[in-house]
């Protein structure tokens, strides 16, 4: 998508959303393909995954154990 | 499934934010952080020493089958006010590069039949904080470690 199209789906003010993408490049979460005079972002969906699951094993251990603290505690609720 | 677990780990930052919300009373979810028998069974660990109280210490420490401890961590209570808040610190124990980290945990009621916790973890740095989210594996102490592997081991 170019900036435009990619503005148009936001009520924030252009220039915030060009300063977004420049960031979001500088991230390597965006990828910039310049045509002609314009330039497309896509999405560098290999980087999304990688910070996502940076923290995802964390959250995922936390997510075991407090199931399991739901689990026995219930056995309690009951009694 | 939907996550009930959400951890806010901002860039750059020496803490981080755990929340969860129950389906358990708040009485309930507070006495799972009290009663030292109830944390062996959901921490998968043994309870050495559980002294809820201000200036209390606690000591957690797990064997494997052959009985060697593999993990061992301790901390002191700085506050303990009932259904509502702990304060305490996290050490483990024989980890080289770790330090010690504090823990604020906050207990609210939702309903009566449910409730939340949030954990607000403080690091000594953010690069220690990092290390720790990089390896969760670290802590072992719970059964969902083998199942945990499994897990990452797709994902790569």
């Amino acid at each position: 998508m170019t900036a435009g199209a990619i503005a148009a789906n936001f009520d924030t003010a252009r220039p915030t959303v060009s300063r977004h993408l420049q960031i979001l490049t500088e991230c390597e979460l965006l990828q910039q393909e310049p045509a002609g005079r314009e330039i497309y972002y896509h999405i560098n969906a290999q980087k999304m995954k990688e910070v996502a699951d940076f923290i995802e094993p964390f959250r995922r251990m936390w997510e075991d154990r407090f199931n399991k603290l739901e689990a026995v505690m219930k056995t309690y609720k009951k009694e | 499934m939907k996550q009930k677990t959400r951890i806010k780990a901002e860039e750059g930052r020496q803490d981080l934010l755990i929340t969860r919300e129950f389906d358990l009373p708040l009485e309930l979810l507070f006495k799972a952080y009290v009663e030292p028998d109830i944390v062996a069974q959901w921490m998968g660990t043994k309870v050495l020493k559980l002294e809820s109280k201000k200036h209390g210490s606690w000591q957690f420490e797990t064997t494997n089958a052959q009985g060697v401890v593999v993990f061992r961590a301790n901390g002191v209570i700085h506050e303990f006010i009932p259904n509502q808040k702990i304060t305490r610190t996290f050490e483990m124990e024989n980890a080289p590069g770790s330090a010690v980290q504090l823990e604020f945990l906050e207990f609210e009621g939702l309903t009566d039949d449910t409730s939340k916790l949030t954990m607000h973890v403080v690091y000594r740095s953010a690069a220690h904080r990092d290390q720790v989210l990089k390896l969760p594996f670290a802590y072992g102490i719970n059964g969902a470690h083998n199942r945990l592997q499994n897990v990452v081991s797709q994902l790569n």
